[in-house]
């Protein structure tokens, strides 16, 4: 299916949940509502026609003019081949943008409809902040539950990505900025 | 050797044993196993065929440290890594020694500025003896840092604390701006 088709498909199932959509680009995607996430994910997996069984990648992008943060997720559909030593064979593929507040970046998670998103998911929490909701690995934060981190250190403060991220000057005293003047510990 | 530490002057008594506790030192430094980036992958050369460190007694590299006495960081230290890194060297036994191999374990490299997770230098973590310069460098450039090495521990004495007026070494040499 094309992906102009993939998307007349989600209007007619989902209505006003889908929101927006670019295909005059080498990546065309469709915009859907943070709300609605989960049970489109679930649909396109599920749905005979489309048949995503595979979550690509995860992307998390900062639109700071817009003040929205968005995470783009690669779908694949493929099938397995028909004698062993042949390679997967792609049927399809689109990408879903998901659009949220950047005061308030909430997007449910979809780590029980593709494993692939776990970490990628913890991942963008990491360097985007994006709080993906009841990830199966949260852990309860200052700011509420939110996923794990999964490079940063747990006490890391920010989320490095961000346009607006300001860098840390010290951690656990050790400087971060070691300018003229700036004094070396000793030892 | 704490206990005949600063208890004799300089020289009669004891240099003929100083060239000795030296001359052993300096021709066994036995590296820790323990690469952190891309540097890592020269030191890796330098300890096989080619290269064959273990000429100058420097190629056992001991996959523990409280075997080792020279603890080579190879790569980029992160903060996350610091306290790892500062764990290990205090579990080697003295006499130990540190290099700081590469641009990002001297001053930051390629992360200095725009490195939000970099450590500025492995010397903000531990004390180091010898820095190799280079992007990885050369294994011939680590290896004349083991040279290097052994020039500084030719050196010692056991009636001289090694870190003695480092201290005040380092406090004079801060720029104050007052």
């Amino acid at each position: 299916m094309a992906p102009e088709e993939i998307t007349e498909l989600l209007k007619k199932e989902f209505g006003e949940f889908i929101v927006g959509s670019k295909f005059d680009t080498a990546h065309p995607r469709v915009g859907v509502r943070a709300d609605a996430w989960p049970e489109v994910a679930r649909f396109l997996r599920d749905d005979s026609r489309t048949g995503f069984n595979m979550l690509r990648c995860v992307t998390a992008l900062d639109l700071l003019e817009d003040d929205t943060l968005c995470a783009e997720y690669d779908l694949h559909a493929i099938r397995a081949p028909k004698s062993g030593a042949a390679p997967y064979e792609l049927i399809h593929g689109i990408c879903i943008e998901v659009s949220v507040p950047r005061n308030n970046p909430r997007i449910p998670s979809v780590a029980d409809v593709w494993r692939a998103a776990d970490w990628h998911e913890r991942e963008a929490y990491d360097l985007m902040g994006i709080i993906f909701e009841n990830h199966p690995d949260s852990m309860i934060g200052p700011n509420g539950k939110h996923p794990r981190r999964i490079l940063c250190p747990d006490d890391w403060v920010g989320h490095p990505l961000r346009k607006d991220y300001l860098f840390p000057m010290e951690y656990h005293g050790i400087p971060a900025v070691t300018e003229m003047g700036q004094t070396r510990p000793v030892h | 050797m704490s206990w005949i530490e600063n208890r004799f002057e300089e020289g009669l008594i004891i240099t003929s044993l100083d060239w000795a506790i030296n001359w052993g030192r300096r021709y066994s430094i036995w590296p820790m196993t323990f690469g952190l980036a891309c540097c890592a992958i020269e030191m890796m050369a330098i300890g096989a065929s080619r290269f064959d460190v273990d000429r100058f007694g420097a190629g056992a590299f001991r996959a523990s440290p409280r075997q080792a006495d020279l603890m080579i960081v190879a790569g980029t230290v992160t903060y996350k890594m610091a306290s790892r890194v500062k764990r290990l060297y205090n579990q080697m036994p003295e006499p130990k020694y540190v290099m700081a191999m590469g641009a990002c374990t001297i001053g930051g490299g390629p992360y200095f500025k725009n490195g939000y997770h970099v450590v500025k230098g492995v010397d903000l973590v531990v004390p180091v003896d010898i820095y190799v310069p280079g992007c990885p460098p050369r294994p011939e450039t680590l290896i004349e840092g083991i040279l290097r090495l052994q020039d500084m521990i030719k050196n010692q004495s056991l009636a001289r604390d090694r870190w003695q007026g480092a201290k005040e070494k380092v406090l004079a040499s801060t720029p104050t701006y007052a």
